[in-house]
């Protein structure tokens, strides 16, 4: 059972009470972008085994989208932030880290 | 104006605790930036209480607030008030943005009563009902069993819930059936 925490409501709500949005921070290719850019944002994901970045909704609640930084591996929840940014907070980047040396995902890593 | 109608007709099941439909409700939507003070002062100006916090609800006589999102709140009133006050609401919010709505008979209210009112919710609803986890003057949206719900405590012996008025039928049942003598739970100290 996942409990995360929603950043907006503060109520640690567990996976019944939330809908699953797929992977956080995607970069949207749409009109303009040629068709490699189009296939890799609509159908190219990391799916790592180890630190992972997600986008929840807390549907049965208060309603809001928000990210969440998760071991798929574990399970274990690093942390919640809100969705209105395009990188994980430093703070949480730092905890991770601090669990899971030499961490990487996408553009993000230990080092950044 | 035609006469409000409830969504049961004032329902009533007599169990572990008495669930009843509660009368015609006013609920007025109002969805702007709670955080923001020319919101909060409009609202203390027509409604007479202060923005509660992060799933805070206010209280004076019959009205109500329940803050159910950072943007997004209802204020429960008289259903023959609400839609005066939704005009209040919008003359005194201005230029602010906000979005104030009727919304009376867009849900069934239902009025939980006895003090076995914690186990009931608790079997239905993945929230933890502990005493020191969930006290009066706490709103929580969550899930009834499958639809999507909201309660608060007005004290240990008393509880009210909300749903959409197109799942009252299946959340009394559920209440009820919670609420059968035969299914009675003793968890929480009483």
């Amino acid at each position: 059972m996942l409990i995360l925490t929603c950043p907006y409501c503060g109520v640690a709500a567990e996976e019944t009470e939330l809908a699953p949005g797929g992977e956080a921070h995607l970069t949207r290719f749409g009109p303009g972008s040629d068709d490699a850019e189009f296939e890799s944002y609509l159908f190219y994901r990391e799916n790592p085994k180890g630190v992972h970045f997600e986008r929840w909704r807390h549907a049965n609640g208060c309603g809001k989208w928000f990210h969440a930084a998760r071991c798929t591996n574990t399970l274990e929840v690093f942390g919640t932030y809100p969705a209105q940014t395009t990188e994980p907070p430093a703070a949480l980047r730092e905890a991770i880290s601090a669990k899971r040396p030499g961490w990487s995902w996408r553009s993000f890593s230990e080092e950044t | 104006m035609s006469e409000p109608m409830t969504a049961l007709g004032g329902a009533v099941y007599d169990g572990v605790v008495t669930v009843r439909e509660a009368p015609a409700t006013g609920m007025v939507l109002l969805r702007a930036d709670l955080s923001d003070s020319a919101v909060q002062e409009a609202v203390r100006a027509v409604i007479g209480l202060s923005v509660p916090g992060q799933r805070g609800t206010a209280f004076a006589g019959s009205t109500g607030l329940l803050w159910l999102s950072p943007d997004e709140m209802i204020i429960l009133g008289s259903h023959a008030e609400s839609r005066a006050r939704v005009a209040a609401l919008d003359d005194a919010l201005g230029s602010a943005h906000a979005l104030v709505c009727d919304v009376s008979d867009a849900r069934a209210v239902f009025t939980l009563e006895g003090r076995g009112l914690r186990e009931i919710l608790a079997k239905l609803a993945p929230v933890d009902m502990a005493p020191d986890r969930f006290a009066p003057g706490e709103v929580r949206r969550t899930r009834l069993a499958q639809v999507a719900a909201a309660f608060w405590l007005r004290d240990e012996a008393s509880a009210q819930v909300i749903c959409f008025r197109s799942v009252a039928q299946y959340v009394f049942d559920l209440l009820s059936d919670a609420a059968d003598p035969a299914n009675e739970l003793r968890h929480f100290p009483r």
